[in-house]
């Protein structure tokens, strides 16, 4: 018989698991707390989006996306730099970020890790720019607060063998 | 401990100098760093220079940590040299699959200083 993931989807799905990630990553690679914040990004003129794909029994994406200044705070937090600008550094620590919420993520759930990959990260930087995806099989769309600062993390999951 | 010649392979600059910091915090301070983005470029430092100590990512362009792995012990490029994958991918399947290709030791991002230091240290000792 095949292996499928549809089984485990509501322990896939499972919000908790998204905190318990974030809060682990912030608290062991960034030495920040953080906390899942129930309001929205604010509004800033530049935005930092990284992208790690899923592929295999699950499909989709981590979507990791701030403001500048919050991108730059979190990779100050990382590498003991201080940036004025999202420069090349800056987007490489988001990206690593990403890699590792999306690499934690699907540690959570045994049959997820086994059974998919992870791209590299891309990272796009830029304003006044969208992400959609058609009928995904979940979305989960969390707003976390660190320092008076705000990141969003969006699990997408298009496709669930 | 001194002359300890680290190679730290990982498409991230941010992470190989995570990774180095948390070695001299585990009291490697005084090793030479040489840094790599991908497998390839992993082999050709090892092609030229002798390391004693090997800390590679597994998800990487160009190639992967454990292709890179194979092809060190293909290429008989560091025998008896301990190699220690840091990487996302945490699920036994992946850690089967470093161990057999020559890993010694695996750690899973996020990680904190001390586990590199248990981790990696005996390593040295032993070898």
């Amino acid at each position: 018989m095949p292996l499928s993931l549809r089984e485990s989807l509501g322990e896939i799905s499972d919000p908790r698991n998204l905190d318990a990630t974030v809060e682990e990553i912030c608290r062991m690679m960034l030495g920040v707390d953080c906390r899942r914040d129930g309001g929205q990004l604010e509004e800033e003129e530049e935005r930092v989006t990284a992208v790690v794909g899923f592929g295999g029994l699950l499909s989709g994406a981590c979507v990791f996306r701030s403001g500048g200044s919050a991108a730059r705070e979190l990779a100050a937090h990382m590498t003991g730099m201080e940036f004025s600008e999202v420069d090349d550094t800056v987007k490489d620590a988001v990206g690593e970020i990403c890699n590792m919420l999306a690499g934690s993520w699907k540690g959570k759930v045994p049959e997820l890790a086994a059974n998919c990959g992870l791209s590299v990260p891309a990272v796009i930087t830029g304003r006044n720019y969208n992400l959609r995806v058609q009928a995904p099989e979940f979305r989960l769309l969390h707003v976390y607060a660190f320092e008076g600062m705000k990141f969003e993390v969006t699990i997408l999951c298009d496709g669930l063998q | 401990m001194s002359e300890i010649q680290t190679l730290i392979v990982d498409d991230s600059s941010v992470m190989r100098k995570i990774v180095e910091r948390a070695l001299r915090q585990a009291g490697l301070d005084s090793m030479r760093v040489y840094e790599a983005g991908n497998g390839v470029e992993g082999l050709e430092i090892l092609r030229t220079t002798s390391i004693n100590l090997i800390l590679s990512d597994i998800n990487m362009p160009s190639m992967d940590g454990l292709e890179f792995l194979r092809q060190i012990k293909d290429q008989d490029l560091a025998r008896g040299v301990p190699v220690v994958m840091i990487t996302t991918e945490s699920s036994e399947e992946h850690v089967k699959q470093a161990i057999a290709a020559g890993a010694r030791g695996y750690i899973r991002k996020p990680f904190t200083p001390e586990q590199v230091k248990e981790r990696v240290l005996p390593l040295l000792k032993a070898a």
